[in-house]
């Protein structure tokens, strides 16, 4: 199927979940990344269970805070 | 070296003092040629901390201005915030949420009100490095 991640289409394995294409995006410090699939927030304990579809636009979002 | 238009740092300028007592946050995108960053587009996002102490990009806002950078063939640059009260130094809590090494983490203070200082740091392995800053008339 093909979904669409940061903007670039990609081709990917019926039943992917957010928490594998997290792993196969490599992306880094995942503890503190915010998923979106078609701009629905993804609940960060439900990455596993979330399948993907075909058609789906997924961005991930990286938390920026800080303090003085 | 990063480059930012006078009238982007006085946007960001006019945010943050409109904010104050609170710390003010935004986004900053553009393009990238090696090393040289040429700031093209700053994001006045809501602190959703809410806190003269910390801040915290709204994940929403975040989400709608990666896709007006995307629409507008910019590149996220790395973010922006101010320090009320305090100098533009990244703090411990900056550094240890600093997760990306090739962003640009631009810290404006306003501790002397009459004369903001605005400095643009690298961030990696919890380590701080100050980078040239230009502001463009």
């Amino acid at each position: 199927m093909d979904i669409t991640v940061a903007g670039v289409k990609k081709t990917v394995s019926d039943g992917l979940t957010v928490a594998q294409l997290i792993v196969d995006e490599k992306v880094e410090t995942p503890e503190y990344v915010t998923v979106t699939v078609n701009d629905e927030f993804v609940e960060s304990g439900t990455f596993d269970v979330t399948v993907l579809k075909d058609g789906d636009n997924v961005e991930f979002l990286y938390f920026m805070g800080g303090g003085r | 070296m990063i480059t930012l238009s006078k009238a982007d740092y006085e946007k960001m300028l006019a945010h943050a003092i409109s904010e104050l007592p609170n710390e003010a946050c935004g986004l900053i995108a553009g393009t990238k040629q090696g090393n040289d960053k040429q700031i093209k587009k700053v994001y006045l996002l809501t602190n959703t901390d809410h806190s003269n102490e910390h801040f915290s990009l709204d994940p929403k806002e975040q989400l709608a201005a990666v896709k007006d950078m995307r629409a507008n063939g910019l590149v996220p640059l790395g973010n922006w915030h101010s320090h009320p009260e305090s100098p533009s130094r990244p703090s411990d809590e900056d550094k240890r949420l600093a997760f990306d090494s090739t962003a640009s983490y631009l810290i404006l203070s306003l501790m002397d009100r009459e004369a903001p200082v605005l400095n643009s740091f690298h961030v990696e392995n919890n380590e701080a490095s100050r980078e040239e800053l230009v502001i463009e008339e």
